[in-house]
């Protein structure tokens, strides 16, 4: 296990590269989930204020 | 249905947002199953280089990243140009979802090449051919996103963007063919080279499972974003009464 942390000397190269590859998979995530609740989000708000209105904007 | 029919269907709003939906699963598990298997045996289970020794475990996340970030600006710029010429506002919003991908992807083949490069060739950053194409990349990333801001008009930012996503696109091949047109500091192609992939199976297969999986994790992440950007820009347009589940 030591010998597999310690990766032949390179260890400060090699777990860093893994850090920053999980860090950017994990943002990238995150950040298309988040982006879509907002929208969903977004949208079922309209929604339910345009419906009690009674409003009709059509189609563009 | 013809091909055309189906196509004109598929970039109708409703539509691609009830598909894309459908589809994010099928992408992001084998994409999920696909990255961990490369990684832990890229990590554990293949053999340390006979030159590079350890440190050549790097390309694992290094030459997939890179991969990737050429993989997200030809899809943007295509989108763009598509979106550009036959009006179709689904383009566009796919060239503006892939863009942030894009970027983040082109910096960690940057931050992980410069990790790689610092033990191999003694420097973390040299101004050579390959480096500086993408680096390039990365820039044409954030130019397009922050020329995109600039306006308020959505339809005038998806075709001044689109301009400049497809005046890039000649660096694309200029990243691919920097290691053999300069003498750069680069190794060259190492899987799609002439006479075959310079790896053994062991080495390999890792690293080929994660070209994969960075690619299916791009067409779920795509569907997603490409799915807020038609709520956004579909706000007023009847479809969205019966919003399709979630």
């Amino acid at each position: 296990m030591e010998e597999f942390l310690h990766m032949g000397g390179y260890a400060r190269y090699v777990w860093p590269s893994y850090g920053l590859a999980l860090l950017v998979l994990g943002w990238n995530i995150w950040s298309a989930l988040r982006l879509g609740r907002a929208a969903r989000a977004g949208a079922e708000r309209r929604l339910a204020a345009g419906a009690t209105e009674g409003r009709d904007h059509g189609d563009r | 249905m013809g091909t055309w029919t189906w196509f004109h269907k598929l970039a109708s709003p409703p539509h691609f947002y009830r598909i894309a939906g459908r589809l994010i699963p099928w992408f992001a598990v084998p994409a999920a199953l696909l990255i961990a298997g490369g990684l832990y045996g890229g990590l554990v289970r293949a053999p340390p280089d006979y030159q590079q020794g350890e440190a050549f475990r790097i390309i694992y996340v290094h030459a997939p990243s890179a991969w990737l970030s050429l993989v997200c600006y030809t899809t943007m710029a295509v989108a763009a140009a598509v979106g550009l010429i036959w009006r179709i506002k689904l383009a566009h919003a796919l060239a503006a979802a892939t863009a942030p991908i894009g970027a983040s992807f082109a910096l960690l083949c940057l931050a992980t090449g410069s990790l790689w490069g610092r033990p191999m060739w003694g420097t973390w950053w040299e101004w050579d051919a390959r480096l500086t194409s993408q680096l390039i990349l990365f820039f044409l990333y954030l130019g397009y996103m922050a020329l995109r801001s600039a306006y308020d008009d959505l339809g005038r930012a998806d075709r001044a963007s689109a301009v400049l996503a497809i005046v890039g696109i000649v660096n694309v091949p200029i990243i691919h063919f920097s290691v053999d047109w300069w003498n750069s500091l680069h190794q060259g192609s190492t899987v799609i080279r002439k006479g075959g992939p310079a790896m053994p199976p062991s080495m390999l297969v890792p690293l080929l499972m994660c070209f994969a999986g960075f690619t299916l994790l791009y067409a779920a992440l795509a569907c997603i974003r490409v799915r807020a950007e038609v709520l956004e820009r579909e706000r007023n347009a009847t479809w969205l009464r019966e919003l399709p589940p979630a």
